[in-house]
């Protein structure tokens, strides 16, 4: 037997296979089922509307209904199921909360193999103290203050709409930032972003086994998700920059430049009253377990961190119509939540004066020294006909400037419009943001209800002048749909993004050091002019324009970077990880060399104290990706 | 009964009890193979456990053009490659291929020459010898039908074999000079 080693090596490999163990059997088993259960709950049940995903005609068709007197030229992108909801405020507090409930994702009926991953399983334990929390766009309240005349002007239309022909789900994207060469374009300029609604549509996409698009994948949303350990600011400045120069883990030939933004808390106490209205679609197809149920679960995370003299207004459309709940004291919770159960998803969309109806609504609310917003609540079926993006913005933006702003908020999987989300926020009207789980609802309505809701930094403009005796080239990850002009910088009437309570802003450069092998361009043979004359020992200088809020001049601050290379702390590693596997996913040309597996194992070692669990999810979510990328 | 292909038919249509059987009749096929693959109890029944959870979403995929142990298969040495690939940055999965195991049926380890033997062997061999190999273990597993698993030809199949074979007797050889 032993002459032919190979039966010998079969036989031994087969004596030392164990026996199943029937606990493990058991255990693989049940979640197995409990994943077929969940996908069945959602799979194809997801979408009794025959108008909604392949056919484009999601969100919007609804917008377009509803706005239907606007007068309208092209429409916003359509996009499939999409449950938007408006807003986006929340406390720091609910510490009670125990770990909620993990919400089974909607899966999508599509023909692709998927993979259901199953990785949520430890939902991190409820907070310790109420800290510095992201918020998704902080579209914030303003009160008074004339907010900027529409603010279309900063990013280019195109990347914010896309015609509503388009059959598939619509992502606002541009393409990734090139390397630029210091001698020749010192000055970098962009606006701030504190949007993550990128991050939740990953991550559906993922979990649903399916790799995003390309276009979804916006790096800077995706690193702003995550709550990093910042300095706060100690004066009175809105905000703190923190700025650190570190090895890029991608190539070792790079510097990475971190420049990230810590908005200031100001103490919960110190708020004005809020005026809630939200905006609930009610059409059939949201009764989806992960639609209305989830964002009433949501909605009572939220009401309890409200104070009694907030007031709360609900107003349906589609399935119902009208005022299901005039304005009431907060701390009439009774009432409230009588009004919150009743609401059912059914019937046909029809209603199209649901947002003016809101709007109306909060508009009677509020009164002098108070913040109202309005919730935009839906899946992307509902009858808010808008078909013009310009009259959007302008209904939208002439209501903020009376002091009412709208937030919008996702649900359902896979049928967005994040073009069209995006478009609301960018336009300075209200944060966008996705909501999949109550995990994910807690994030956004209650982590961060304060900072969605306050705004301590309007038009927050970021600029970099690189020095050419330092750098011989740079590269923005990211933001590449938030880019300005350098000559708008300084230019008061050209908006940019607001920063609010507590929110954190991080940007990353790639620096390539003047003599690195990785230098990609060469020297101009025909001469560049003069030698570079800045201290070489000075890799940029930092400027930094916002206005408070309500002001129509901005502020300045600026420091400068020195080139000192510095070791990574973990929330630096944490935050390149993000950025590398962001690059990853959209197939950077400027990452090679390194996969998923050193994102994975980056990210891994730099989870910190990850009080909410996000960035544990990050990782199970980047090794997902990672399985995904293999099989496709 | 019902066959596999009936049962993950009627679990694409949302059958749950038909999902069920299907898991309860494949579950040890997956977990053997598994363990051979990776080498390791723990790795094994993780493995077992991913293609457990992930069939749900995955079943879709299954055309029924296969038979369905055969697409089972694949989805599980797919797997397992993710596996290898990840912890392939730390350490080499399988270095001790099975000590452990064989350790623990105290019994069965009648040697130990046998036992590093079988570590030696599969140390030496290459992941996609392992993965055929493993493949090929299971019982009434054909040439034909491992080729179909690993996308590859019925003549590869052999080839890899032959290939085995030409390195567990340069091992034997290299065991005598020592």
């Amino acid at each position: 037997m032993t002459d032919d080693p190979l039966d010998r090596l079969a036989r031994e490999m087969t004596r030392a296979t164990p026996e199943v163990d029937p606990a493990a059997k058991a255990r693989a088993l049940a979640l197995a089922q409990k994943n077929f259960e969940a996908r069945q709950g959602t799979g194809s049940d997801a979408r009794p509307m025959s108008d909604r995903p392949r056919q484009g005609a999601g969100f919007w068709t609804g917008v377009r209904t509803m706005l239907s007197h606007f007068p309208t030229r092209a429409a916003l992108v359509t996009s499939t199921g999409l449950v938007a909801v408006a807003l986006v405020v929340t406390f720091p507090a609910l510490r009670d909360m125990g770990p909620p409930p993990v919400v089974p994702l909607t899966s999508d009926d599509s023909e692709a193999p998927l993979v259901e991953p199953v990785v949520i399983d430890a939902l991190p334990a409820p907070l310790p103290a109420p800290a510095p929390m992201l918020a998704d766009r902080a579209a914030a309240v303003k009160l008074s203050a004339p907010q900027m005349e529409l603010a279309v002007g900063a990013m280019a239309p195109d990347a914010l709409y896309r015609p509503p022909e388009a059959d598939t789900e619509a992502f606002a994207n541009a393409d990734e930032n090139p390397v630029k060469i210091a001698a020749e374009a010192p000055v970098s300029t962009f606006s701030a972003d504190v949007d993550t609604a990128s991050w939740a549509v990953i991550r559906s996409s993922i979990l649903s086994g399916m790799m995003p698009p390309k276009d979804a994948v916006r790096i800077e949303e995706m690193v702003n998700y995550f709550p990093y350990d910042l300095a706060a600011p100690e004066d009175d400045t809105p905000f703190r920059p923190t700025v650190t120069l570190t090895q890029t883990p991608w190539n070792p030939d790079t510097r990475l430049l971190r420049i990230a933004l810590q908005g200031r808390m100001p103490p919960v106490a110190e708020r004005p009253p809020l005026n809630l209205v939200f905006l609930i679609d009610t059409s059939g197809s949201m009764q989806d377990a992960d639609k209305l149920p989830l964002l009433k679960q949501s909605f009572r995370l939220m009401l309890s961190e409200l104070r009694p003299e907030d007031q709360v207004a609900i107003v349906t459309y589609a399935g119902s119509a009208g005022e299901v709940l005039a304005p009431t004291p907060a701390g009439d919770r009774a009432t409230i939540l009588a009004a919150l159960d009743r609401l059912e998803a059914g019937g046909s969309t029809a209603g199209q004066e649901g947002l003016q109806q809101a709007y109306a609504t909060a508009a009677k609310m509020q009164a002098e020294g108070e913040v109202s917003r309005v919730l935009l609540a839906t899946d992307g079926d509902f009858n808010v006909g808008l078909s013009d993006p310009a009259a959007l913005e302008k209904f939208i933006a002439d209501r903020r400037d009376e002091g009412v702003y709208l937030s919008v908020l996702g649900f359902g999987r896979g049928n967005l419009d994040d073009a069209t989300m995006q478009a609301l926020a960018q336009n300075g009207n209200g944060q966008a943001a996705y909501i999949d789980t109550l995990m994910e609802a807690r994030k956004v309505l209650v982590d961060q209800l304060t900072g969605a809701l306050f705004p301590i930094a309007d038009d927050v403009k970021v600029q970099v002048e690189f020095n050419p005796a330092a750098v011989a080239e740079y590269r923005l990850i990211g933001y590449e749909t938030r880019a300005l002009n350098r000559e708008d910088f300084n230019n008061d009437r050209v908006d940019a993004g607001e920063i609010g309570a507590g929110h954190a802003v991080t940007a990353l450069y790639e620096v390539t050091p003047v003599g690195s092998p990785a230098v990609l361009n060469d020297p101009l043979r025909y001469g560049a002019g003069d030698a570079p004359s800045g201290p070489a020992d000075e890799l940029a200088f930092l400027r930094l324009r916002y206005k408070a809020p309500g002001t129509d001049t901005s502020q300045l601050i600026e420091q400068p970077i020195p080139a000192t290379v510095t070791e990574a702390d973990t929330e630096t590693r944490f935050a390149a990880a993000i950025a590398g596997f962001g690059q990853l996913l959209r197939g950077s040309d400027y990452v090679t060399g390194w996969g998923f597996g050193d994102a994975i194992a980056l990210a891994d070692g730099a989870t910190g104290s990850d009080p909410f669990g996000y960035r544990r999810e990050a990782v199970s979510l980047m090794r997902l990706a990672d399985s995904l990328s293999d099989a496709n | 009964m019902h066959s596999d292909e009936d049962l993950a038919r009627r679990t694409k249509d949302g059958d749950g009890a038909a999902f069920a059987a299907l898991l309860e009749r494949h579950y040890d096929r997956v977990f053997r193979l598994g363990f051979r693959l990776l080498g390791s109890r723990a790795e094994a029944e993780d493995l077992a456990q991913d293609v457990c959870a992930a069939l749900p979403g995955k079943i879709g995929g299954y055309r029924g053009e296969a038979r369905f142990t055969t697409w089972l298969y694949r989805v599980t040495v797919n797997a397992a490659e993710d596996r290898r690939r990840r912890s392939a940055r730390q350490t080499r999965l399988a270095a001790d291929w099975g000590l452990h195991e064989i350790d623990r049926q105290a019994g069965l380890a009648e040697d130990a020459e046998a036992r590093t033997w079988l570590a030696e062997a599969m140390r030496s061999l290459p992941d996609e010898l392992v993965t055929t190999l493993a493949l090929l273990l299971d019982e009434g597993m054909t040439h034909a039908e491992a080729g179909q698993v690993l996308g590859v030809s019925e003549g590869t199949i052999h080839w890899r074999m032959a290939e085995v074979r030409k390195r567990l007797r340069a091992l034997h050889a290299k065991e005598l000079e020592a």
